[in-house]
C-alpha cells in the first residue's frame, strides 16, 4: 500500500507541475482536485431539474383525465425524464468526476486502511463539485420524483376501499335491452346458436356496467355482463355445439386469456384465468315480447379489484 | 330469387337421375353416423333435415365431411367425391328437407372498408383481424386462407362446429358480401409497414421491434465504451 501511495503523490506532483495551478500538492489526498466545471455543473443541474420536471409531468398527465392524447402524453413524458436523467449521467461520468486510471490489486475485504482509501477515491473524485449540496439535491429531486412517476399507476388499481361503488351500474328493474342501433330486442329475435349484445335504453353505452351478451340456451334467453371478470376485456366469444350430443357445451369466451364462462351455470368459469364467475343480469319479458332487465346484475361488473373477488351478490 | 334458381339450377343438374345415385352415396357414406333417413343418430351425428343444399355443399366441398370419429373437429381435409356425385350428394341431402339453399355472394363489388369492420366485430375474436385462425377453449380455429367465398358465405349462416351462426337479421346478405370482400383482402393484405411477417399479428411484430431495439442499444453501449478501452 505504501508503494502504491508513493505512486499517487508522485502523479499527483507530476500533475500538479504540469498544470502549474497546485503549487503544493496536498499530501493526504490520493485523486488529484480536479478543476471546478461550472459550465458543465450548470448544464448537470439543468439536466436533472428538466427530469424532475418530466417525471412531475408524467404524475400531472396520469390525474387529469381530460387530457388528449393521454397514453402517448405519459410515454413522451416518461421517456423524457429517463432521457434526461441518463444525459445527467453521462455529464456526471464524463465531465465532472475526475477519473484516473489506477492499477493496483483489489484491497482485501476486511482491511479497513483500505476501505478507509476506497472511499476517500470515491469522495475526492467529485472534487470539481463547487455546489455539491445543490447537485444531491436535484439529484434527489430527479430521483424521488421519478420513483413518484412510476408508483401512480397503482391508482389505475381501482377502488380498494369501496368495492360498493362498482355494483352501480345503468340496469335497473324494467329497462328495456336495445341493441347496436338502439332498437328493442325480442326474446323472439334471440336465435339458439347466436349470441347478441345489448345496451340499456337510453343509458351511455362506455360505461364498464352497460353492455351485455344475449344468448339463447336449453333453458332460455339468458344475459351476461359482455365485461370479462378478469382483465375487463370484451367476451366477443360465443362457443356453441353443433352436435351438443358429443361436443363441448355451449361457452362464453373471452378472447383475451380464453376465460371460458357456462351461461347453463349462473356464469361459472369452466377455464382460464378468470377469478370469479360473470355477473348475470335477471331478465322479464314485456307485453310487447321484448326483453326488460328484472334488476341489476347479481354481483359486482368488471375485472376483479382488489375486495371484488369475494364478495357477496347484491340483489 | 338468385337462391332460388341456384337451388332449382342444383336440382336440375342432380336431376332425377342422380337422385338415386345420391341416395345411394350416401347410405355409403354418411348414413352410418347421420342415419339411413339423415335423421341423425344419439352420439354419433345430427340430423340433416334442415341442413340443405347449403349445409351439404359446405360440409362435402371443404373436406369436413365425411368425418372418421363422432368426437372429432372437422378439418378442412381432401374432397372424396368428384363434381358429378357431390352435386348428386348434395341434391339428395337438400331433399331431405326443407333447408336452405346454395348462397351466390357477389362479394366482388362490396366494401372492404365495411367489411373489415364487420370481421373485427363479429369474427376477429377467434380468426384474428388477419384471418389467420387461432384457438377457443376446445377447439382449434382454421384460418380463412383455403376459405373460398361461398363457403365464407355458408360458414356465416352454420357456424360449423362449435362456431356461432349469424342469422339474415344479424349479418344480411350484403354485410356477408363485405366480409367476403374483407377476407379476399385478407388472404393477399397490403402490407403497409414493409414486410408481412406472416401476418401473425402483434406478437411477432413486438418481437422484431425489440430485436432492432436491442441492436440499436448494444451499438450505443459500444459507441459510450469506447472511450474506457482507448
Amino acid at each position: 500500500v505504501t508503494r502504491l501511495k508513493d505512486w499517487f503523490a508522485g502523479v499527483l506532483i507530476f500533475a500538479a507541475a504540469f498544470t502549474g495551478r497546485q503549487p503544493e500538492p496536498d499530501r493526504s489526498r490520493i485523486v488529484a482536485r480536479g478543476t471546478p466545471q461550472r459550465r458543465a455543473e450548470s448544464l448537470l443541474l439543468a439536466l436533472l431539474v428538466g427530469a424532475t420536471l418530466a417525471a412531475l409531468a408524467f404524475v400531472v398527465v396520469f390525474a387529469v383525465d381530460s387530457v388528449g392524447h393521454r397514453t402517448q402524453w405519459l410515454g413522451a413524458a416518461l421517456g423524457l425524464a429517463l432521457a434526461f436523467l441518463a444525459a445527467a449521467c453521462l455529464v456526471l461520468a464524463r465531465r465532472l468526476v475526475v477519473t484516473e486510471e489506477l492499477v493496483q490489486p483489489y484491497p482485501a475485504r476486511e482491511h479497513p486502511e483500505a476501505q478507509r482509501e476506497l472511499a476517500q477515491i470515491v469522495v475526492e473524485g467529485g472534487s470539481r463539485f463547487t455546489r455539491k449540496r445543490l447537485v444531491l439535491l436535484a439529484g434527489g429531486g430527479a430521483l424521488g420524483a421519478l420513483g413518484l412517476a412510476a408508483l401512480t399507476p397503482l391508482l389505475s388499481l381501482g377502488p380498494a376501499l369501496d368495492p360498493e361503488e362498482l355494483t352501480k351500474t345503468p340496469w335497473f328493474r324494467g329497462r328495456r335491452l336495445v341493441d347496436e342501433e338502439g332498437r328493442p330486442l325480442a326474446a323472439d329475435a334471440v336465435e339458439a346458436g347466436s349470441f347478441y349484445t345489448a345496451y340499456p335504453e337510453g343509458a351511455d353505452r362506455e360505461l364498464i356496467g352497460s353492455p351485455v351478451v344475449v344468448v339463447r340456451i336449453r333453458a332460455g334467453v339468458v344475459a351476461y355482463s359482455k365485461i370479462c371478470t378478469h382483465a375487463g376485456c370484451a367476451i366477443s366469444l360465443y362457443r356453441k355445439p353443433t352436435f351438443p350430443d358429443v361436443q363441448p357445451g355451449p361457452a362464453l369466451v373471452c378472447p383475451c386469456h380464453y376465460s371460458t364462462f357456462d351461461p347453463a351455470q349462473d356464469g361459472k368459469v369452466l377455464f382460464g384465468p378468470a377469478g370469479r364467475p360473470l355477473p348475470r343480469l335477471p331478465l322479464e319479458t314485456d307485453r310487447a315480447g321484448n326483453l326488460r332487465a328484472a334488476g341489476n346484475f347479481n354481483g359486482p361488473v368488471g375485472p376483479s379489484w382488489w375486495g371484488v373477488r369475494n364478495r357477496k351478490a347484491s340483489t | 330469387v338468385r337462391a332460388v334458381l341456384t337451388s332449382v339450377l342444383v336440382l336440375a343438374l342432380a336431376g332425377p337421375a342422380c337422385a338415386a345415385n345420391g341416395k345411394s352415396l350416401f347410405d355409403a357414406g354418411c348414413s352410418r353416423c347421420h342415419g339411413s333417413l339423415g335423421q341423425g343418430l344419439p352420439q354419433k351425428g345430427p340430423s340433416l333435415r334442415d341442413a340443405g343444399a347449403l349445409g351439404a355443399d359446405f360440409y362435402l366441398r371443404t373436406g369436413y365431411m365425411p368425418l372418421a370419429g363422432s368426437h372429432d373437429q372437422p378439418a378442412r381435409a381432401r374432397v372424396l367425391y368428384d363434381e358429378h356425385q357431390l352435386r348428386a350428394l348434395v341434391g339428395y341431402v337438400a331433399s331431405l328437407g326443407h333447408g336452405p339453399a346454395i348462397p351466390a355472394p357477389h362479394w366482388r363489388t362490396a366494401s372492404v372498408a365495411a367489411g373489415r369492420q364487420l370481421f373485427a366485430d363479429n369474427c376477429a375474436g377467434c380468426h384474428q383481424i388477419v384471418a389467420r385462425g387461432g384457438v377457443v377453449t376446445g377447439a382449434r380455429v382454421p384460418p380463412l386462407d383455403e376459405a373460398t367465398p361461398r363457403q365464407i358465405a355458408q360458414a356465416v349462416r352454420i357456424g360449423p362446429y362449435l362456431m356461432p351462426r349469424f342469422s339474415r337479421k344479424q349479418l344480411t346478405p350484403a354485410q356477408v358480401d363485405d366480409l367476403i370482400a374483407y377476407v379476399q383482402y385478407a388472404k393477399q393484405p397490403d402490407n403497409a409497414g414493409g414486410a408481412g411477417i406472416g401476418q401473425l399479428g402483434p406478437w411477432p411484430e413486438g418481437m422484431v421491434t425489440w430485436l432492432v431495439a436491442a441492436v440499436v442499444l448494444v451499438a450505443l453501449c459500444c459507441l459510450f465504451g469506447r472511450r474506457a478501452r482507448a
